[in-house]
């Protein structure tokens, strides 16, 4: 068997990895949900109890650090052991598929649609086991795993071109590392994105949403401001990377097209992220725009990026038309 | 909402700490920032000053005349709110440049957009649609942005400059709604432990961590004697979230700068032949404001050879692999060296650098007229369309006998041509291994006589006789180099030389202010991972003896927005109490 079909088997086998992960986390969320609810109970009267304004359980305290794993009850959660197991399994399936890719066109193996969307992915991957290996975050195991799925198949049916070479313009260096970083910039936002969704569908379902009122594994979540935290942890590395995935990108441009900075279309989406995630570091700090609204601005931020990958590579005929497509 | 009402809940708490908290915290905060840390400071500020603004407050309309307006204006324009809003309206603004074509990318285009959509495209392009990066609303959002953030970053970093000089704010009254705190017992005395604490928080010599500093408070009816240690640590927080700030209005400046002294000029030159780096020796040149002829450094250059190198597997059948010039540079003090240009290493001379941006074929080509004389004999760029390089060419050829028409050939060159079954032809390969060159005649008034300048790469036919054979259908020459064919219509011969030279498309660009804009984003990018990554945090100890006759040293930590690690710090503090017995 030739090597890059057989990378492609491992995306396969790395999809369905993912795939047991998601239905593991989803049981794990499923069994936590019933034994929440009673200590949501509990913590509702707390909170309430601060609100009249007593005691040194301020809300202060549930800003501060360690209230953002799950909480006190100790539950068996076999199925999200076997989410971990599964996840990790992914995730090194996934990274010698990209390993083999490389070898089969003899290059970096990111220089496509194909193969950023399998990076991105294992980028989102390891983040996710890196979080956990400091804290409990499996409960974003269920997402992580969802959307790493998701993107595996989308990537292979839609995306999928033959190992080759590349053309000059991207013979540099430069591929390496302007690529490499935003790749790692996409799977961290991917991360955050979801601490970010789950916080707000939280705080939704904290306040009263009648939408909400049947989902009861959010209960099982750490507060929204935990959430918050975890979110915001991970988007300011994603920020200083995208950042820097901007300058490199326009020093390269300055070598490979003649130009630092011309408002291609890619360029003009990537100054949109940017800017959107800088709006969102200003809005946490904003009195007023913290918390919910700021959380937006990370979904809004969240589908710039995918839009950013996807929609302008297909849509838009600029000079970032690399996608092989 | 709830996070709101935290913030505010917290400057509250810190308010009715000593007063010293405020300055030392270095004051200002723009208008409309939540933030716990430097919200006492405020909290503390205000009320002495005499009442101020309700801190929360929307905008209240001012009642002072036009000073007091353009001063309400002016702390609207600076506050967080307007700038967070600016931030959104830039993100929208930006989108429509890459939905619509923009004139500075393809001017082509845009005319399309425009006959296609005549009233729509219309009202687009009164509005700037077709320029949007520098179009009136465009830099309105930026400026205005940018003016917020001086107003901000201004005071604030005056601000800074006497905090970084200041002492760690002193210790509150009461630890106990602080987010991290604890308590230990100690068989120490306060000033053993306050000693021992401080000296840890200080940190080696060689990297000092805390700002700190010890002090002793006197009993009092409410509470007893105390050894006290308050200490900060992080001041780099605030200087990389102003470095950074101030870094953007600095690549701003240097953008604006490199746009007005900036000139790019493309030349197409052909191997064995060259051209000199002066304004007339370009195909098109553009130059910003402040250009001044004399930066373009009088050097030359010839284009000596031209290797092109594709891919020949059956993946990737066809695509560019590698391309190289080969140029001899003449510096104008008349010493000449051979150099190389690539696509990705552009060569640079005299601080202009010149990039290699497309290349292609350039047939020799001789036309005489129905007289026998030479009417046009040349080479020819045409541009390539395709991977393969099947390139579209003119050739338009002036009427030098008297009495003659003007001829325009209009065509394709292919590298390596095809012929397919239905007798069209193509390229099947980008070089130039079986090369022919395919031309339709025309002849008629091409409009060479009138001085209008003219597209090179286009001939208008629609006012020409096309040249048919015996059925009607257009004649279609082929030729191969070396040969020469009658045309058609006796009008004379065309002929194609032997070899077949490569062009170059070159781009010579000088921008003075490249240095700046890459210093200025290497400070921007430093600053703002020093910002969102130094923690700033305050920790202030207390040690009283307690009545048993032990020493109790309380502990308490607050910081800058979310920090995972302060109730570690505040560990660490606790850990570093000598003679503890047992954790409170
Ligand atoms: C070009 C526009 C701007 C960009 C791209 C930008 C970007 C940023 C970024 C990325 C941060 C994050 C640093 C951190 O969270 O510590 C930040 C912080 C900050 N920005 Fe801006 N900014 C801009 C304009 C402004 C303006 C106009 C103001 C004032 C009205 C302002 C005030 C602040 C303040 C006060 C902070 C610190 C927040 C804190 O204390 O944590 N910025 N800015």
């Amino acid at each position: 068997m030739q090597i890059a079909e057989l990378s492609v088997l491992l995306v396969w086998a790395a999809a369905t990895a993912l795939a047991i992960a998601l239905v593991a986390f989803a049981t794990d969320l499923a069994r936590l949900s019933g034994t929440r609810s009673e200590a949501r109970a509990v913590a509702r009267a707390a909170r309430e109890a601060v609100a009249v304004g007593a005691g040194p359980t301020s809300a202060g305290a549930a800003y501060g650090p360690g209230t953002s794993d799950a909480g006190p009850t100790p539950v068996r959660r076999r199925a999200a052991g076997i989410g971990m197991s599964t996840t990790w399994l992914g995730a090194l399936l996934l990274l010698a598929a990209i390993v083999l890719r490389g070898i089969a066109a003899g290059r970096t193996p990111w220089a496509n649609m194909y193969e950023f969307t399998l990076v991105g992915t294992f980028v989102a991957l390891a983040v996710f086991l890196g979080v956990n290996l400091r804290r409990d975050a499996r409960f974003l195991g269920a997402f992580v795993a969802g959307l790493g799925t998701l993107f595996l198949v989308l990537g292979v049916n839609v995306f999928y071109i033959e190992a080759m070479g590349v053309q000059p313009a991207l013979q540099k260096y430069w591929l390496v590392i302007h690529v490499g970083v935003a790749i790692s910039a996409t799977g961290i936002f991917t991360v955050s994105f979801v601490a970010s969704a789950l916080q707000l569908l939280r705080d939704g379902r904290d306040s009263g949403s009648p939408y909400l009122a049947s989902w009861r594994w959010l209960d099982s979540l750490p507060t929204p401001t935990a959430l918050e935290a975890q979110s915001f942890r991970l988007n300011a590395v994603g920020f200083v990377l995208w950042t820097f995935t901007i300058i490199g990108g326009a020093i390269w441009a300055e070598d490979a097209w003649g130009r630092y900075w011309g408002w291609d279309p890619k360029e003009v989406w990537s100054f949109v992220i940017w800017v959107v995630y800088a709006a969102y570091l200003h809005a946490r700090t904003t009195r007023g725009w913290s918390g919910r609204p700021a959380a937006w601005f990370v979904v809004v931020g969240y589908a710039c990026v995918l839009f950013n990958f996807t929609g302008v590579n297909l849509i838009f005929n600029g000079k970032h038309s690399y996608s092989g497509l | 909402m709830r996070e709101a009402e935290r913030a505010e809940a917290e400057g509250a708490e810190v308010e009715r700490e000593p007063r010293e908290a405020g300055r030392a915290a270095g004051g200002y905060v723009p208008e409309g920032i939540s933030d716990a840390f430097a919200e006492g400071a405020r909290g503390v500020r205000e009320p002495a000053a005499g009442g101020g603004r309700p801190p929360s407050g929307g905008p209240s309309l001012p009642s002072l005349g036009w000073v007091g307006a353009l001063r309400w204006i002016w702390r609207q324009l600076t506050s967080m709110r307007v700038a967070l809003m600016l931030l959104m309206l830039l993100a929208v603004a930006a989108v429509p440049g890459s939905v619509l074509p923009q004139r500075n990318q393809d001017q082509a285009k845009v005319l399309e957009y425009l006959a296609d959509n005549p009233t729509a495209g219309e009202w687009l392009d009164r509005f700037g649609f077709f320029d949007v990066y520098s179009s009136a609303w465009f830099s309105a959002i930026y400026l205005l942005l940018f003016v917020s953030l001086v107003g901000c970053i201004l005071p604030r970093s005056a601000a800074h400059w006497r905090a970084l000089r200041g002492r760690p704010p002193r210790v509150p009254s009461r630890f106990g709604r602080f987010p991290a705190t604890g308590t230990v017992t100690s068989s120490a005395t306060p000033d053993e432990v306050v000693a021992a604490v401080a000296d840890h928080l200080r940190g080696r010599p060689w990297l000092p961590t805390f700002r700190v500093d010890v002090a002793a408070e006197q009993a009092t009816d409410t509470r007893p004697a105390a050894a006290t240690v308050s200490a900060e640590r992080g001041y780099l927080r605030e200087s990389g979230n102003l470095v950074f700030h101030l870094a953007l209005v600095g690549l701003l400046v240097s953008v604006a700068t490199g746009q007005l002294l900036h000139y790019r000029g493309q030349a197409i030159v052909t191997e064995g032949r060259g051209f000199a780096n002066a304004v007339v020796d370009y195909d098109t040149f553009e130059k910003g404001a402040w250009f001044q002829a004399s930066s373009l450094s009088p050097f030359s250059m010839t284009l000596d050879a031209f290797e092109s190198d594709f891919a020949s597997d059956t993946v990737a059948f066809g695509q560019a692999r590698d391309f190289t010039a080969y140029v001899t540079v003449t510096e104008p003090a008349g010493d000449s060296h051979a150099e190389t240009v690539k696509v990705n290493h552009p060569l640079v001379v005299d601080g202009a650098k010149i990039y290699l941006q497309g290349n292609g074929f350039a047939p020799d080509i001789t036309v005489t007229d129905a007289d026998g004389e030479v009417a046009f004999s040349g080479r020819v760029p045409f541009l390539p369309e395709d991977t393969m390089y099947t390139s579209r060419g003119v050739v338009k050829v002036p009427d030098v006998s008297a009495g003659l028409e003007q001829i325009g050939l209009v065509g394709y060159f292919l590298p390596t041509a095809v012929f397919e079954e239905d007798g069209t032809v193509r390229s099947g390969f980008p070089q130039p291994t079986d090369p022919l060159l395919v031309l339709e005649v025309y002849r008629g008034d091409l409009g060479l006589d009138e001085g209008v300048p003219q597209n090179v790469y286009r001939l208008d036919t629609a006012s020409l006789t096309t040249s048919v054979d015996e059925t009607g259908e257009r004649v279609r020459l082929l030729v191969r180099p070396g040969e020469t064919v009658e045309l058609p219509d006796g009008l004379g011969t065309v002929s194609l030389g032997a070899e077949i030279p490569r062009y170059v498309a070159l781009d010579l660009r000088h921008d003075p202010s490249l240095a700046y804009v890459l210093v200025f984003a290497l400070l921007a990018l430093g600053g703002l991972t020093v910002s969102l990554f130094t923690p700033r945090r305050r920790v202030w100890v207390r040690a009283t003896v307690s009545d048993g006759g032990s020493t109790v040293v309380r502990v308490a930590g607050l910081a800058r927005g979310d920090d995972a690690g302060l109730q570690p710090e505040v560990d660490r503090v606790l850990a570093a109490v000598p003679g503890t017995h047992q954790e409170g």
